[in-house]
């Protein structure tokens, strides 16, 4: 169910990376890097992205903008198909625009940083000068004074001042949608405190839709309104930060949570929350892909591939636990389908 | 302190000047200045190239003028400081002249080859895929000749004289450049800020002009200064074996083959073509080693 | 294993195959009719016909093309014009003395080198190091046919300690390894060994300098490990990429001795070539282009496979 103010909607988003096999014929198969994943942004909040190393976070990221062709799938910007009739790719870009991890990667060494900011708008028909004007207001407006900034090359820069850059060069073609891409993960704790409070900022000076992506949970909790969890290229729980946070239900949301270490000497830690490393995304397991690491998991997990369902609870889940008639001995019952609600606004 | 709560406007503020670092080719510059071994040679390859061009005013002999009287005077004999050759023409004069056709012979191939071969590398690197695969199993192919046999070759099938032979050495020397054009461009082009460029709505065209060349050219020109000695060691070669320059033409290489059966006569003047030619490719090399170091240190 | 190299092999034929049309193609490259680089311009027209039913010239040029490449795999490459004898015998016959200078080169180059190379990365940026990289420049800059002249001036005509030129009394058919042979391949290999001392020396240095630097060995040295035990570490590391040098260096000389046997009358492939060329020997001239040409890509595919197989990280790139 899309409402007016849904910015961003992506349905059944596929994209698997063939291997090839090396010199001694090892290797082949296929990593299903993105394994059907659905969501919606809506306009003016800031969506969580958390889950392991491998769940496809950052796959995601690159199929929203288009950097990767994704196998199947729509996305639906402002209620247009990107890329179809209504909406060019090329307009697309305009209205959304990624920050990546790597500041120093991601900044051209060559160019000056005004340069590397004035490009986008360049590319889109803007004159040089008024480039470039443009790209001096947005680094004060990040923080970086332009007469100190302006000219110099990226390797002289802190890695907070270049992710400032990162982030003002974003802002360069006015966007409404900004990717954010582990933005902060590379950088330290001070610095990452204030680029965060930043990108607050300036969502509000600018009317910004985030789409945050992150491990680092305590920094998702901060700056989400809602928060989509990951696992294996699919998508296991969607719901508001808080209510997510506080009373998470899919177990691995619970075991992630879990796994944060407290401050309360109290709550310590005796059994680690999550069993095993991450299963392959070359052959992820059958049915539920979490059942080889859930301490809930009974067989019927092993067969059954569980939808996003909200089941009488607070926020959509992808969990038998929660599906009526799953088969699981802790689901519901089965409920007449007038009131199954699937996909969670 | 927020820094939001003191925004600087530029427009406020009165015209002082922008701070600015030096760019990037200013740095190598400067690395390059300081370093003693490296400005010597670039002094060598300075005069040579002065030779070069003024050789045929600066030489105090005419270099064709035969004198069958003069033939094989040593070093030292009156009017010529450094003997006459088997036809008796004057050796210094001979020398200073075949500086041009030589330098010519030798810079010219690697200067065609890192365009064509520039050209060729960043397609195949900046494209990828199928475009990628017969590009450069094509060059494979001509890579997999060792680059004297090459060159011999195709001067050999072409026939002698200058056009063939730069030909026969610009074919030689596209592979290596292309090779390292594709290398270099691959990796480029797997750097975020392509990324970001390619996400901000840009073309490839413009891509690979703003941000690929200004990072690409810097190492492929570097590896292709590298080339400059062994493209003058190999166009004299040429020569030596009769397959390049054509008498009378004065070219250090052929001078070493005319002189040959002097070698037992006349030693000395029989070897000095060859000590131009050394001491051309040692400069050549140094300035190309101080070149590569000068790029290589990173801040 | 067997895959590895099957697939390596597999890789290398297009390329093979690419090699053999660039030198069959040599040939047709020369503007003009074909048969005028075979043939004198006054020869009869029968006898023009004659040879022109011979070399297939009349026929489209893939059909040529493939009749010289089944020619070929069966070990024919055709008939010298200059001494009507086989040009596959002519051919093996040379390789035999080119090989035998082209690997004493090599040998003699790789001690060399790698002594300077790792003296000079051992003691980096000492006035050691210094020496010995402006050696190894001065290995790679200089004209090696040059060289040889002077080599002759000094050793032969100045001092009469060696031959200028030649393989030995009885020529390279009767090769005998005795002083009276031997003394023919000394100036020669010196001569050849000068570049590649170079470049392994510079190698070398690099490897050496490198593998000093990496943090464990500074962990190995702190751990107490003595001079030796680094040393042998050190050259464990470097092995196998100073041997894959190696390897190409002994290629590039395989195919381009063409001067340095030209310098010392040397009965190898390379004067084989010189004379082919200059005497229009077409077969002759195709012919060992294309044996030297496939037997460095040979030799290169060999390297490659030690290399890997040496180095269990490569296998999987």
């Amino acid at each position: 169910m899309s409402s007016a103010s849904t910015l961003l909607e992506v349905r059944g988003l596929v994209k698997h990376f063939p291997l090839k096999k090396d010199m001694l014929g090892r290797g082949g198969g296929v990593v299903r890097a993105v394994d059907g994943v659905d969501f919606t942004v809506r306009a003016g909040e800031t969506l969580g992205v958390v889950g392991e190393s491998g769940c496809g976070k950052s796959t995601t990221a690159r199929l929203l903008m288009n950097l990767i062709a994704p196998d199947r799938g729509d996305i639906i910007f402002d209620g247009a198909a990107v890329g179809g009739r209504d909406l060019s790719l090329k307009a697309f870009r305009r209205q959304a625009q990624m920050v990546f991890q790597d500041s120093y990667a991601s900044l051209n060494p060559r160019l000056t940083i005004e340069d590397s900011i004035a490009f986008a708008p360049q590319v889109h028909g803007l004159p040089y000068q008024q480039a470039v004007e443009r790209a001096r207001d947005l680094l004060a407006r990040v923080g970086l004074e332009p007469r100190r900034f302006a000219e110099r090359y990226p390797h002289e820069l802190s890695g907070g001042q270049r992710q400032r850059v990162n982030i003002a060069r974003a802002l360069a073609l006015q966007p409404r949608l900004v990717i954010l891409d582990e933005a902060v993960s590379a950088l330290d704790k001070s610095v990452e405190a204030q680029v965060l409070n930043l990108l607050l900022d300036l969502k509000d000076e600018f009317g910004l839709t985030y789409v945050f992506i992150s491990h680092d949970l305590n920094v998702v909790r901060y700056m989400s309104d809602r928060v989509m969890v990951m696992y294996l290229g699919q998508v296991v729980e969607v719901g508001e930060a808080e209510a997510l946070f506080e009373a998470p239900r899919h177990p691995y949301t619970r075991a992630l949570l879990s796994s944060i270490p407290s401050m309360d000497p109290d709550r310590r830690t005796e059994v680690p929350p999550l069993a095993g490393d991450p299963p392959n995304p070359i052959n992820p397991p059958s049915g539920c892909r979490f059942h080889t690491r859930c301490s809930q998991a009974q067989p019927v997990c092993a067969q059954r591939v569980p939808t996003l369902t909200t089941g009488g609870g607070s926020h959509p889940v992808a969990c038998l636990m929660f599906e009526p008639g799953s088969g699981h001995t802790a689901a519901p019952a089965s409920v007449p389908a007038a009131s199954l609600a699937t996909e969670g606004a | 302190m927020n820094m939001l709560n003191i925004t600087v406007d530029p427009r406020k503020v009165p015209e002082v000047a922008f701070e600015r670092s030096p760019g990037y080719w200013q740095t190598v510059g400067g690395r390059l200045l300081r370093d003693k071994v490296a400005m010597g040679a670039a002094l060598v390859v300075l005069g040579l190239l002065v030779l070069a061009v003024f050789g045929p005013m600066l030489a105090p002999a005419d270099p064709y003028k035969a004198s069958m009287l003069s033939r094989l005077k040593p070093i030292g004999f009156e009017g010529h400081p450094l003997g006459t050759d088997e036809l008796g023409r004057d050796l210094l004069s001979r020398l200073m002249v075949g500086t041009r056709l030589s330098l010519f012979m030798g810079i010219t191939p690697v200067v065609c080859a890192f365009f064509l071969g520039s050209l060729i590398g960043i397609v195949a690197g900046f494209a990828g895929g199928p475009l990628n695969t017969a590009l450069m199993r094509t060059i494979d192919v001509f890579y997999a000749f060792p680059s004297v046999l090459l060159a011999i070759a195709l001067s050999g099938a072409l026939g002698a004289g200058i056009t063939n032979s730069l030909i026969s050495l610009t074919v030689v020397f596209i592979p290596p450049i292309a090779r390292v054009a594709e290398s270099v461009t691959t990796q480029i082009r797997g750097r975020d800020f392509v990324e970001a460029a390619r996400a901000s709505g840009a073309g490839a065209f413009t891509i690979v002009r703003v941000h690929v060349l200004g990072n690409v050219l810097g190492p492929i020109f570097v590896y292709a200064t590298s080339l400059i000695a062994v493209s003058m060691i190999l166009a004299s070669g040429l020569s030596f074996l009769g397959l390049g320059v054509k008498p009378p033409e004065p070219e250090w290489g052929l001078m070493l083959n005319t002189l040959r059966t002097a070698i037992y006569t006349q030693p000395a003047i029989a070897a000095l073509p060859g000590v131009m030619i050394f001491v051309t490719s040692i400069a050549f090399n140094l300035l190309s080693d101080g070149l590569r170091s000068a790029m290589e240190i990173k801040s | 294993m067997i895959a590895f190299l099957l697939r390596r092999l597999l890789y290398t034929l297009p390329i093979m195959l690419g090699v053999a049309l660039v030198c069959f193609s040599l040939v047709h490259l020369a503007p003009g009719d074909p048969l005028v680089s075979v043939l004198p311009p006054d020869a009869s027209a029968e006898l023009q016909q004659q040879m022109r039913l011979i070399y297939g010239f009349d026929r489209p040029l893939p059909e040529q093309f493939a009749g010289w490449i089944w020619r070929t795999l069966q070990g024919d490459l055709g008939t010298s014009i200059a001494t009507n004898r086989p040009v596959t015998a002519e051919v093996f016959k040379a390789m035999v003395n080119t090989l035998r200078l082209a690997v004493l080169a090599t040998l003699i180059g790789f001690v060399l080198g790698s002594l300077f190379g790792f003296v000079a990365g051992y003691f980096q940026n000492s006035w050691v190091d210094k020496a010995a990289s402006f050696t190894a420049v001065l290995g790679v800059s200089v004209p090696h046919y040059w060289l040889g002249m002077v080599l002759v001036i000094i050793f032969s005509s100045l001092l009469m300690w060696l031959p200028a030129s030649g393989a030995g009394p009885g020529g390279s058919d009767q090769w005998v390894w005795n002083w009276a042979h031997i003394q023919h391949m000394v100036l020669p290999a010196l001569t050849m060994s000068v570049i590649p001392m170079g470049i392994i020396a510079r190698t070398v240095r690099a490897l050496v300098a490198e593998i000093l630097a990496q943090e464990f060995v500074v962990g190995l040295r702190a751990k107490g490990l003595t001079d030796l035990g680094v040393f042998l570490h050190v050259v464990k590391n470097a092995a196998p990429t100073a041997l894959a040098v190696m390897g190409l260096q002994l290629g590039y000389l395989l195919g381009g001795s063409i001067l340095i046997e030209t310098v010392f009358a040397w009965p190898g492939t390379g004067f084989l070539l010189n004379s082919a060329i200059f005497q229009r020997d077409l077969p002759l001239l195709q012919g060992t282009i294309l044996v030297l040409a496939l037997f460095f890509v040979l030799l290169n595919l060999v390297v490659d496979v030690v290399q890997t197989m040496l180095d269990p990280r490569i296998a999987r790139s």
